[in-house]
């Protein structure tokens, strides 16, 4: 049997998507999942496709990745519930609007649309937010997406495209050979793990699991415009240890809010808590008190996989393994629905040894591990 | 914050015999349940009209439960639950919804049974109803008197709701049931061991001889009236021929399934559908019991028997006259699972543009393909609606043979606020102030 | 004497028994209780709470389970969009 030219592990958005770009190259592709597609962090993903600044390679990031999202928006299926809401970063005090116009001049130096609302535009663009509040800053470019049609999207087309998909487990992968749950061993040039947090196949992966609650409400259309996220999100989010929530809602397309968010490190029990449901909840209400009232169909968990830098792994695994058959499209926190397709091209650029449209460098494996190997020489 | 020996969720039969069961040996006890009184289903109260010939079974049990010491809360629903001893309950009120939490050292889980729906085309219109949902309707004040009425799908419930819908003066033109005449000749064969469920199937039977009663028939189809999207007819089959019914109304269900929901949550294991327990209704979570439908489809008397022995065995006691009649209503159960066990033709019911998700109106033909509930869910969205699968769920089993996977709270849409109340707090909130970030 | 009471649904006045439920008098009525993602009428299927599809608006709350509700003067009762 001829080797595949590469095997993915994993079918959520960030395998998936590579799936699709490997596929659109003419390559022979097999996909790898072993248990239900997109069932994992992408079913726990909010969706949001977001430019996020909090470096510079994650903005050069998602505002690449974003672009992409932009360009195939009018040929998403209607599944896929692509809208383009645009975020709303929130201020609630003065000291918060410094940081938006400050944020603001650095979006502009990036390209990047981004406008300034006073207390009053910020009224206007959302009038169930409560009264006091300072302004913000709205990102028009924003989206929104419903994750598992995304990652189900990319995938039918890798699938017209050629590529198989492989309903198993895959218990081992190295030096070009998966062994699958059913018996099967398949053979391949490149083996990519997009696995999530499941970091079974390479346990020197450097990801840590950051747990997550979502609620979803019933259809209250026009109680919500934008996608809005607090700017302490970002505190929430670059903390590398303790519990966290910070405010962030999103309208889908059904008319039902979708509501974050929470992190956890070290907690990998995936029933929902109790009390940090309860403090999310209690900041959501303090922005948007109406919220209280809204009827909540469902709560869930999911888990994010994080790596220490925060910046996700694209790229040969060299560093972390010796293997050369290996390459990681994984670690990508709460921003794995906006960089997937970015992460593809990034990573199907480094396959092929072509230039990228950004500098792939800051997201390559090998990054994470150069003072451990300088430490072993 | 309430704390109770014994909690009852559930006051049907099953929940009225084990809170009075456990009431009378003096245990603390509380029932809640999510209507504004006693009965459950089979006992549902009219909340209309004047004084009926009353149900003197019903109204001993209820006068017995209100005399035994047992607290009954009505209006709650609840929607969460922890094995450690907790229930967590919100209640709608006329000034909003306020949230309660229960702790318990004895649980007994008594959350009954709803309708089984199969989609077929056009059971989306108004004029079709569950038939116990069109009796519950009634009683709740919906008038029948004049309407033509078709009673279908399987299950002794049946020939109650017609019996029911006819004295209430709808014209029942005909009940169809879908199990074949052999099947339910056997069945009948076997009530002479019990002659009082005879006796209350014939007295089912003697209220509608002018309804024609038709086994082996089932309907395919609720048919539009040319004026607008109401009932007007049913299609209907007996396998070979196919002809057309005029009809006001199609009181139409198949059999019943359990409430499972909440034994799912708090980690009782099961035997196929149904929750496991043992002769004192233990299930296999410490403290926690189940009683009536969610233990198998029995019928009254297995729920009232199974409820006292569940209340008794709270109070460490159990009585080997209450085990005798357990057992032989686990063999009707057994009985008529088998009378009215669905025939494979229903397989093909739906058509693809055939609605199966109606919360989110999630047709058959996109339902095909997936490789199980969660992919279908996911892709789909059936089942994500506020029904939480209640209605597509069992139609899914049966049609595709999918089982839902797991069970989160909350097990019913609540306000957000129920969420996240504290421990100690027994009401929400109801003011917009800011609250004070904790630290 | 039954008593009576009256409440509003879609705008229009209807006296309905006391003890009557908000579904009962929507399908009274002859009105739906809610319109489907798909933009179908629908109305109360299970009677028992479970299904949702007797959800309307009450007095401006969108959502509430009609066949649940009793009604009550001067309610104002409207179909959930």
């Amino acid at each position: 049997m001829k080797p595949f030219d590469v095997l993915i592990v994993g079918t959520g958005i960030v395998g998936s998507a590579v799936a699709r770009e490997c596929a659109r190259i003419g390559w022979r592709v097999g996909v790898i999942e072993g248990g239900t597609p997109a069932g994992g962090a992408t079913a726990a993903g909010m969706g949001h496709v977001v430019v996020m600044d909090d470096s510079p390679a994650q903005l050069a990031l998602t505002a690449y990745s974003r672009s992409l999202w932009q360009q195939e928006s009018a040929q998403l299926p209607k599944s896929v519930e692509y809208e383009g809401r645009g975020t709303i970063w929130v201020a609630a005090d003065d000291e918060e609007m410094a940081d938006v116009r400050a944020r603001q001049s650095l979006y502009d130096e990036a390209g990047v649309q981004a406008r300034v609302l006073t207390a009053a535009d910020l009224a206007h663009e959302e009038p169930n937010l409560r009264a006091g509040l300072a302004g913000g800053l709205l990102v028009p470019g924003d989206g929104v997406v419903y994750p598992p049609a995304a990652a189900g999207f990319y995938l039918a087309e890798a699938r017209r495209l050629g590529a198989e998909v492989f309903f198993a487990r895959a218990l081992s992968a190295s030096q070009g050979q998966v062994l699958l749950s059913d018996g099967e061993g398949l053979v391949a040039e490149r083996i990519v793990l997009a696995v999530g947090t499941e970091c079974d196949l390479l346990p020197a992966l450097p990801i840590q699991k950051r747990k997550g609650h979502l609620v979803i409400t019933d259809r209250y259309p026009g109680f919500l415009h934008h996608q809005l996220v607090e700017l302490g999100y970002l505190k929430s989010a670059h903390k590398i240890a303790g519990d966290s929530v910070a405010f962030n809602i999103q309208p889908r397309q059904t008319g039902q809010l979708l509501l974050g968010s929470s992190r956890q490190y070290g907690n990998e029990e995936p029933r929902a808590d109790a009390e940090i449901l309860r403090r999310m909840i209690e900041r959501a209400t303090e922005y948007m008190p109406g919220l209280d009232k809204l009827s909540v169909l469902r709560v869930w968990t999911g888990f994010r996989a994080a790596t220490a830098d925060k910046l996700p792994l694209i790229g040969p695994a060299a560093g972390l393994s010796d293997d050369p058959s290996l390459w990681l499209a994984a670690g990508f926190e709460g921003l794995g629905i906006t960089n997937a397709p970015g992460a593809a091209r990034l990573l199907v650029d480094g396959m092929l040894r072509r230039a990228s449209a950004i500098d792939a460098a800051p997201y390559l494996p090998a990054r994470l591990m150069e003072p451990a190997r300088l430490a072993r020489a | 914050m309430t704390r109770t020996e014994v909690l009852v969720v559930g006051a049907g039969p099953a929940g009225i015999a084990a809170a009075t069961a456990a009431a009378e040996k003096r245990r603390s006890v509380i029932v809640l349940d999510d209507n504004p009184s006693a009965g459950g289903q089979i006992w549902r109260g009219a909340t209309v009209g004047g004084p009926r010939r009353a149900d003197t079974q019903r109204q001993r049990a209820i006068e017995r439960l209100q005399r035994s010491g047992a607290h009954l809360l009505a209006g709650r629903c609840v929607f969460s639950a922890d094995a450690s001893g907790t229930v967590q309950t919100f209640e709608e009120t006329a000034s909003g919804s306020v949230a309660e939490e229960f702790r318990f050292q004895q649980l007994v889980l008594a959350t009954g049974a709803r309708e089984r729906f199969l989609p077929f085309p056009g059971w989306t219109l108004p004029g079709v109803f569950g038939a116990g949902g069109l009796q519950a309707l009634v009683k709740g004040g919906y008038p029948v008197a004049g309407k033509r009425v078709v009673v279908a799908g399987t299950g002794p419930l049946l020939l109650a709701v017609a019996a029911h819908l006819a004295k209430d003066g709808a014209v029942v033109s005909s009940v169809l049931e879908q199990a074949t005449l052999a099947q339910l000749a056997a069945f009948a064969a076997s009530l002479w061991e019990d002659p009082a469920k005879l006796v209350q199937a014939a007295r089912f039977r003697a209220k509608l001889w002018k309804t024609s009663y038709r086994t082996g028939c089932w309907v395919v189809e609720a048919i539009a009236a040319t004026a607008g999207p109401r009932l007007a007819a049913v299609r209907v089959t007996d396998g070979a021929r196919t002809w057309i019914e005029r009809c006001d109304l199609l009181a139409c269900g198949y059999h019943l399934v359990p409430n499972t929901e909440l034994a799912a949550l708090v980690g009782c294991r099961f035997q196929g559908s149904f929750v496991q327990v043992d002769d004192a209704q233990r299930t296999s979570v410490p403290n926690i019991f189940c009683a009536g439908e969610p233990t198998g489809i029995a019928g009254l008397d297995a729920a009232l028997v199974q409820g006292e022995i569940a209340g008794l065995a709270c109070t460490r006691r159990s009585d080997a006259s209450l085990q005798k009649r357990a057992a032989k209503e686990h063999a009707f159960a057994d009985r008529m699972e088998k009378a009215f066990a669905l025939r494979p033709e229903l397989h093909s019911l739906p058509r693809p543009d055939t609605i199966v998700c109606r919360c989110e109106d999630v047709r058959y033909d996109s339902l095909r393909g997936h490789t199980g509930w969660t992919d279908a869910k996911l892709q789909t969205r059936c089942g994500m609606g506020p029904c939480q699968g209640r209605v597509c769920g069992p139609a899914i089993e049966h049609l595709l043979g999918w089982r839902p996977v797991s069970v989160r709270q909350p097990l019913f849409p609540v306000p957000l606020e129920a969420l996240c109340f504290h421990d100690g707090t027994t009401e929400m909130s109801k003011s917009n102030e800011p609250i004070e970030e904790k630290a | 004497m039954r008593e009576t009471l009256s409440l509003t649904i879609n705008g229009a006045s209807r006296q309905v028994e006391r003890g009557t439920t908000v579904a009962a008098a929507m399908l009274l009525a002859e009105q739906p209780c809610r319109i489907s993602v798909t933009g179908g009428p629908r109305t109360a299927l299970c009677g028992m709470g479970i299904c949702f599809e007797c959800r309307a608006v009450v007095n401006g709350v969108p959502h509430r389970r009609t066949c649940q509700l009793l009604c009550e003067q001067d309610m104002a009762v409207e179909t959930n969009p």
